[in-house]
């Protein structure tokens, strides 16, 4: 008896459809009935500012001396009608993050790396707390659609007033805050039941659209004397009529946020299928104020995935004035440390993947309402690190300048970068590598 | 009696002039004539003065109110009293959208109607109407009492808290998870004190409660569109 041969099989070939990680999630929706919620912002790959890169000095560009000569990071913010712009020393900023889906140590830790680097920090969907606001030399204070805690007097402590329409995570959007979280002082100060679920609302319950908004903020002005100046956030949606509308409706500063910018509770389809990458939405903002003649004029913080120095500088470049950062500062702070790997495996993810910040089991203690938990970070030290970053990103954006021979970051231009892919040069509108073209360059004909 | 002619001088001055009233200002009485429909008339006040608007007013009258009493010799736009933290303010007359909104204590009167989204996102505000109110009223409300003498249009207290809704005529739909609750002694109680805050004739007898139901208060995927 002989063997007989065996005929030639297909190998097994996973499907790029439905692969494992989609097969997974269908199969557990099948199992749960309830859709996936989590925190953060796009996992997802999307063009974003690596596909950039700086050209730097050559025979047509003079470089600065990387470390003797000047080159400036300060921004001033709200100048067009506030009587107290604020002054920033460097242009990266803490975005808002809420009290309630971040500690109390955590936003204490926020201010004080900001204070010491000479920025300011940014209240959330939760009210402004006595230690956030001792901390924090300069603090944004928001005016969400849940106006929990909103008050008169903390909108008079405030440095500046934020009016959120939309975040980058979620426009159109609103926000959920799981009764894990809800202990008795989230509960009193969102004037709510403890341990329920909490909805934050999509959209203000007294105004409806820009004609509206501008007079919201006329109220505004006038409790506050015209005095601190008034942004309004939106999401990386429509940017050009977004920020039409924002500078029409009076904003002083127009915060735009992508599609990587995170959240503390969404659901995850909102946040991988709705909006647009911040690269994609930079130069159209900027588009939209130099239409207007406000470019400079209303200053442009945009935020979403940003890292590091570069990312800053690219920011810049692109035509803002600032950036915000939330993701990254978190992870200053000790957010997805490698040290809590075993925790975060009994919770069923690693570090670096950890995003089930609704659910206050955060093993770093800065997603959380749990006393034992808060009480790993320390926020004097997180500040320490805060602080740390920030200074790194600020001598990175530098470098970048100088080998630009740019003596202020807001100097930078689109005419110092190219882009690696045709994506990237469509979205930013910037040449692609070894060419002068980008598709949609006026007067190429495509 | 200060006089201040909100054509003549302007919002900004008046705003400023009274919110520079201290604590223990002697000027008590104030009156705003020529308000033409002007919007945030007497917003963020803070003291214990009387002010007296003599017309009809524009959006957010008498806004993130405390202390004050804002009475308004007219009707007033949207947005009347938002976000007020105490004090009264007071309407003679009709009230557009969004009346009460968000507010965290002190008294709303409206002797008129109220429109739409009448106490929307209530968080421990009296509201006190002596007319009908609009479709919508009471959203999301998490505290306090709303108190309508007339009728309530379509989705009264949709995904409602803990706010206690009053209603003496016909409710013509209410909102998600919003349900007609018993009305006991404390109810009756608190109701009486309510309409004679208001100045209203009604009788606490006549009213109907309505409250949450509780079922939205976990996220529960039945509950998901």
């Amino acid at each position: 008896m002989t063997d007989q041969p065996q005929a030639p099989r297909t190998a097994p070939i996973q499907s790029a459809t439905f692969s494992n990680p989609v097969n997974a999630e269908i199969r557990r929706a099948a199992a749960t009935g309830i859709y996936d919620i989590r925190g953060g912002g796009a996992k997802r790959k999307v063009p974003h500012f690596d596909d950039l890169l700086f050209l730097g000095a050559s025979m047509s560009r003079y470089p600065l001396e990387g470390y003797r000569e000047k080159c400036e990071t300060s921004v001033t913010l709200g100048t067009r009608f506030a009587k107290n712009p604020i002054q920033l020393d460097i242009p990266v900023t803490i975005a808002g993050m809420s009290f309630g889906a971040l500690s109390g140590p955590a936003k204490e830790a926020l201010g004080r790396g900001a204070t010491l680097a000479g920025t300011s920090t940014t209240t959330g969907d939760g009210g402004m707390t006595p230690e956030e606001r001792g901390h924090s030399n300069k603090l944004v204070y928001q005016y969400l659609p849940s106006r929990y805690g909103m008050n008169p007097d903390d909108l008079r402590r405030a440095d500046a007033i934020e009016i959120v329409v939309g975040q980058g995570a979620k426009p159109g959007g609103g926000g959920m805050l799981l009764g894990q979280k809800i202990s008795d002082r989230v509960a009193e100060m969102r004037n709510l039941p403890k341990g329920i679920d909490q909805r934050s609302a999509c959209r203000h319950p007294d105004w409806t659209g820009p004609d509206d908004l501008e007079i919201k903020i006329l109220e505004l002005r006038e409790i506050t004397g015209w005095k601190v100046p008034i942004y309004i956030k939106v999401g990386g949606a429509r940017p050009y009529f977004d920020t039409t509308l924002a500078v029409k409706a009076g904003a002083d500063v127009v915060v735009l946020d992508g599609m990587q910018g995170g959240t503390a509770a969404t659901q995850d389809v909102f946040i991988e299928h709705v909006g647009q990458p911040i690269l994609a939405c930079i130069r159209e903002a900027v588009r939209a104020l130099e239409d207007l003649g406000m470019h400079r004029e209303v200053q442009l913080i945009v935020s979403g995935g940003i890292r590091h120095g570069a990312d800053v500088a690219k920011c810049m470049a692109l035509g803002a004035d600032a950036v915000a950062i939330g993701t990254a500062a978190l992870i200053a702070l000790g957010d997805n440390d490698p040290k809590y790997e075993a925790e975060y495996n009994a919770l069923g993810t690693t570090a670096g993947a950890y995003d089930d910040w609704h659910e206050g089991r955060d093993p770093a203690g800065i997603t959380t309402q749990d006393p034992d938990l808060m009480a790993r970070l320390d926020p004097i030290e997180g500040g320490r690190r805060l602080n740390n970053y920030l200074k790194v990103m600020t001598l990175e954006a530098q470098t970048i300048a100088r080998a630009c021979g740019k003596n202020h970051l807001h100097n930078l231009e689109p005419e110092d970068l190219c882009a690696l892919t045709m994506e990237a040069a469509a979205m930013a509108k910037i040449p692609l590598a070894g060419t002068d073209w980008y598709p949609g360059k006026p007067g190429t004909g495509y | 009696m200060q006089t201040f002619d909100l054509e003549a001088q302007g919002l900004r001055a008046l705003n400023s002039t009274l919110h520079a009233q201290a604590e223990t200002t002697n000027q008590t009485a104030w009156e705003i004539v020529n308000p033409k429909g002007a919007h945030a008339i007497a917003v963020g006040l803070d003291a214990p003065i009387e002010v007296n608007v003599k017309g009809s007013t524009g959006y957010y009258c008498g806004g993130m109110n405390k202390q004050a009493t804002v009475h308004v010799h007219g009707s007033v736009g949207p947005g009347v009293a938002e976000n007020m933290i105490s004090g009264t303010v007071l309407i003679e007359g009709d009230a557009s959208q969004y009346a009460g909104a968000t507010g965290n204590g002190g008294t709303l009167i409206i002797k008129g109607n109220a429109s739409s989204r009448c106490g929307i996102s209530m968080k421990g505000i009296d509201i006190i109407v002596h007319g009908n109110i609009g479709h919508m009223s009471a959203f999301m409300a998490q505290s306090g009492n709303l108190v309508v003498c007339g009728d309530a249009g379509e989705a009264l207290g949709d995904s409602l808290y803990e706010a206690r809704l009053f209603v003496r005529g016909s409710v013509k739909s209410l909102g998600a998870d919003c349900v007609e609750k018993e009305m006991r002694p404390e109810h009756l109680t608190i109701l009486e004190e309510l309409l004679e805050r208001g100045g209203c004739d009604a009788k606490a007898s006549e009213f109907k409660r309505y409250g949450s139901a509780r079922q939205l208060y976990h996220f529960n995927i039945d509950n998901a569109y």
